[in-house]
C-alpha cells in the first residue's frame, strides 16, 4: 500500500513588479509532479539547486500551500487524506505523522535547550505525561545510538554526527508514518555520513518507516533508496527502481548527473564529464524540454514540445522523446 | 602523467615541519604539526581530510593569511628552494609588500566561495584589470584586452560583455570561473585551490574540475587542491596527502594510495565513500566515533581512539614519526613495523 500519493502537484511563485505589484511572470518551482511512496520504502528526490525538490518537500509538509494538485497521505492503514486543500486547523492532528530531518544539525537544534528537552518537545506538545516522556526519551536515545546521559547535555557538547542523531530521535518521537529527510548527511564528514546512512537504514528496517530522501547528487542515494525520482527545473524527468536507474538511465539529464559524480577511482580518470551550459532559469525555462539546450541527444521536436513522464519499461518512467533509444 | 614521484624536478614550493597554533579562550589549540610537503611544477598535490584536519590551515599558513589568533610556531615555507631567489615566506612581514607580491602574484588562490575573493561593488573587469596591473602593469587598454582573454580562457561565454557585469549578476558557476580568472591574472606558477567546487552543483563541479585540469596542464602550474572528497582526489591529483587532526598521516602517488592505502585512517576513509555500484540498502563501512574537538587532542597517535588496529601502550602514548617529505609513506607504527 502507498503512504503518500502525489499527483499533479504544482507550486508557482508569482514574480511581481511596480507599485501595484502586478504579476509579470511566474516561477514554476514545481510543475505537475507525480510520485508515490510505498509503506516502508524510500523514494529519493534528486536534483541540483533550484530544481524544485525542496519546494516539493515543503508542500508535502504543508509548509507551503500548493498551487494545484493532490497530496494524498495515509496517516494509518484505513484513511487516505488529501493534505493539499486542508486548513491549518485541519492539518494539526495530521502533522505528527509526517516528520522532518533537517540538513544542518548545527542550526536545527535550539542551543539553549537540553537534548532531553529537545527530543521531548513533540511529546509535550501532544500531551504525553511526564514520567512516560522520560522513558520515551531514553528509548529514543538508545534507538539512535546515544547514551542516556546525553539528555542532560546541551547541543554544543556534541559533534555534527551526534547532533544529527539527536535530530533523528526528535523526528521519531511521535512514531511518524513518513519521514522527510532534507539532505540529512550533506553537511557531515564522509566517515560520519556513513554512520548516519546506516542508522537510517536500520531504523527503517526496525520501525517500518516510509521516507522521502531529498538529495542533490546521486552519491549516497544509491545506498538509501528503493526508488529514485530525478527533478530538473520543476519537473520530474525520470523515476525508476534504484538499481535500474543507475544501470539504465533513460533520461539524458540523469546520465549527465551520473557522469558528473567524480568517481573515487584514479584508474577511471577523465571519465568525469559535464553537460554544457547551465541549469535553466525556472522563471524563464526554454520552450519544449527544459534540458534541450544542454542535451547531447536533442532533436527539433525537443525545442517545441514538452515530453510527458511516461512508462518506458515496467516501473521505469522517463520524460524524454528518445527514451526508448537510450535503452538500446 | 607520471605515476611515480618526479624526483628530478625541483619543487617550486617546499614546506618543512610547519606547525600552527591558535589562541582561544579555552587555551592554545595545536592546529598543525610537523607538516612537510612539496609542490612541483606541472603536478597536482591533492590534500584531503575531514573537518578540522588542518588542510585549509596549511594553505592559509603558507600564504600568511591565518586569522589573527593564529601563529606559525615552527617550520619553513620556501618559495624557489635551492635557487638564488629562494625566500622563506614564514620570515616575511604578514602584511608586508613582499608577501603581498607573492600572494596573488607567484601564488594564486582560489576559494570555496568565489564571493570571498570578489567585491560586489566593482565590475568583473575592474577587479581583473586591477589584479593584472598590480603585478605587471601593461597599461589600461592592454589590461582590458588581457582581462577579456582571461575570461575567455576560463570558458565564460561572451566575455566582451560579461567583463562589465557585477559578480552578483553571475551564476555560482560563472562566479567561480571569474574567481579562477582572478587567480590567474598575474600568471602565477602556483595555484592553491581550497575546496573550489564544494559550494557548486554536481554538473557545475564537473565543469570547473575539467577547467582546472586543462589550465593546470597547459600552463604547467603547480596546483595544491584541497578537498574533503575522495572522488575529486581520484580524478584530479597526481600525489595525495591525507591529513588528520593537523598531521599528514599518509602521502602517496594517487594510484598507489587508492590501490594500497597504508594508514588505517586512509583505508577506512576510502571504504566509507558512497559507491555508485552499491546494491540497494547496502550498509556503508564506517569509522567509529567522530573527529575529536581540536581542543581535546588525544595523546599519542591522533587517530588511535578510532583506530581498530591501535596497539595499546604504544599508539596511545607515542606519536609516530611524520611522513618524510617527497617519499610515499604513512605516519603509523603498524606501517613502521611492517617495513622493519
Amino acid at each position: 500500500m502507498n503512504v503518500l500519493e502525489v499527483s499533479g502537484l504544482s507550486k508557482h511563485f508569482p514574480i511581481v513588479a511596480g507599485i501595484l505589484r502586478r504579476e509579470i511572470g511566474r516561477v514554476r518551482a514545481a510543475d505537475d509532479v507525480n510520485f508515490v511512496i510505498e509503506k516502508g520504502k524510500t523514494l529519493a528526490l534528486v536534483g541540483e539547486s533550484g530544481c524544485g525538490k525542496t519546494t516539493v518537500a515543503r508542500c508535502i509538509l504543508r509548509a507551503l500551500r500548493p498551487t494545484a494538485g493532490a497530496i494524498r497521505f495515509a496517516p494509518d492503514d484505513e484513511r487516505m487524506i488529501d493534505l493539499a486543500p486542508l486548513s491549518r486547523s485541519a492539518l494539526r492532528p495530521l502533522r505528527r505523522h509526517i516528520q522532518l530531518i533537517f540538513q544542518d544539525p548545527y542550526a536545527s537544534l535550539n542551543p539553549r535547550m537540553m537534548v532531553g528537552d529537545i527530543i521531548a518537545e513533540p511529546l509535550v506538545v501532544t500531551g504525553v505525561p511526564g514520567p512516560e516522556r522520560e522513558a520515551r526519551v531514553r528509548e529514543l536515545l538508545d534507538l539512535v545510538g546515544l547514551p542516556a546521559v546525553a539528555r542532560l547535555r546541551f547541543p554544543h557538547a556534541f559533534s555534527g554526527g551526534q547532533r544529527q542523531r539527536i535530530g533523528i530521535a526528535r523526528a521519531l518521537a511521535l512514531n511518524p508514518r513518513l519521514i522527510v529527510a532534507d539532505e540529512p548527511v550533506s553537511a557531515l564528514d564522509v566517515s560520519v555520513q556513513a554512520q548516519i546512512i546506516n542508522l537510517l537504514l536500520d531504523l527503517q528496517d526496525r520501525l517500518g518507516l516510509s521516507m522521502l530522501f531529498v538529495a542533490h547528487d546521486l552519491g549516497v542515494v544509491r545506498h538509501v533508496s528503493d526508488r529514485v525520482a530525478v527533478m530538473y527545473v520543476g519537473r520530474i524527468v525520470e523515476v525508476a527502481p534504484t538499481t535500474e536507474l543507475y544501470a539504465t538511465p533513460l533520461h539524458p539529464y540523469t546520465r549527465a548527473l551520473l557522469a558528473a559524480v567524480p568517481k573515487a577511482d584514479p584508474e577511471a580518470r577523465d571519465a568525469i564529464t559535464a553537460p554544457r551550459g547551465e541549469v535553466a532559469d525556472p522563471a524563464n525555462p526554454p520552450p519544449g524540454c527544459a534540458f534541450n539546450p544542454r542535451c547531447p541527444f536533442v532533436i527539433d521536436r525537443c525545442r517545441q514540445d514538452r515530453p510527458e513522464l511516461v512508462e518506458v519499461a515496467p516501473g521505469h518512467l522517463s520524460a524524454c522523446f528518445r527514451a526508448t533509444e537510450l535503452m538500446a | 602523467m607520471a605515476d611515480t614521484m618526479v624526483e628530478t624536478t625541483r619543487p617550486i614550493v617546499s614546506v618543512r615541519d610547519l606547525a600552527v597554533e591558535f589562541r582561544q579562550h579555552t587555551g592554545i589549540v595545536r592546529a598543525l604539526e610537523a607538516v612537510s610537503l612539496d609542490l612541483h611544477p606541472g603536478r597536482v598535490l591533492g590534500v584531503v581530510g575531514e573537518s578540522g584536519c588542518g588542510k585549509s590551515v596549511t594553505a592559509r599558513a603558507m600564504l600568511r593569511i591565518l586569522d589573527r589568533n593564529g601563529s606559525i610556531t615552527a617550520g619553513r615555507v620556501t618559495l624557489d628552494p635551492g635557487t638564488a631567489a629562494e625566500q622563506d615566506l614564514t620570515a616575511l612581514e604578514p602584511e608586508g609588500a613582499q608577501i603581498r607580491s607573492v600572494r596573488g602574484g607567484r601564488i594564486g588562490l582560489i576559494f570555496q566561495e568565489p564571493m570571498a575573493a570578489l567585491s560586489m561593488q566593482y565590475t568583473v573587469g575592474n577587479q581583473l584589470m586591477e589584479a593584472i596591473r598590480v603585478h605587471r602593469d601593461p597599461g589600461k587598454a592592454k589590461a582590458r584586452e588581457r582581462a577579456i582573454s582571461l575570461l575567455n580562457e576560463v570558458g565564460i561565454p561572451r566575455p566582451e560583455t560579461r567583463i562589465d557585469a557585477y559578480p552578483f549578476q553571475l551564476s555560482g558557476g560563472l562566479r567561480q570561473r571569474v574567481g579562477i580568472a582572478l587567480a590567474l591574472a598575474a600568471e602565477p606558477d602556483v595555484l592553491i585551490a581550497d575546496e573550489p567546487t564544494t559550494a557548486l552543483d554536481v554538473t557545475t563541479q564537473a565543469q570547473i574540475l575539467a577547467l582546472l585540469r586543462r589550465l593546470q596542464r597547459d600552463k604547467q602550474i603547480a596546483l595544491m587542491l584541497i578537498t574533503h572528497d575522495m572522488g575529486v582526489i581520484a580524478q584530479m591529483a597526481d600525489d595525495v596527502a591525507v591529513m588528520y587532526l593537523g598531521r599528514i598521516v599518509e602521502f602517496a602517488p594517487v594510484r598507489e594510495l587508492f590501490k594500497h592505502p597504508q594508514h588505517p585512517y586512509t583505508r577506512a576513509l576510502l571504504r566509507s565513500v558512497p559507491n555508485l555500484d552499491a546494491t540497494p540498502r547496502q550498509r556503508l563501512a564506517t569509522i567509529g566515533g567522530a573527529v575529536p574537538q581540536p581542543g581535546s587532542r588525544p595523546v599519542g597517535c591522533p587517530f588511535h581512539p578510532r583506530c581498530p588496529e591501535a596497539i595499546p601502550g604504544r599508539c596511545d602514548t607515542m606519536v609516530p614519526a611524520p611522513v618524510p617529505p617527497g617519499a610515499a609513506g604513512a605516519s603509523c607504527f603498524l606501517v613502521e613495523d611492517a617495513a622493519a
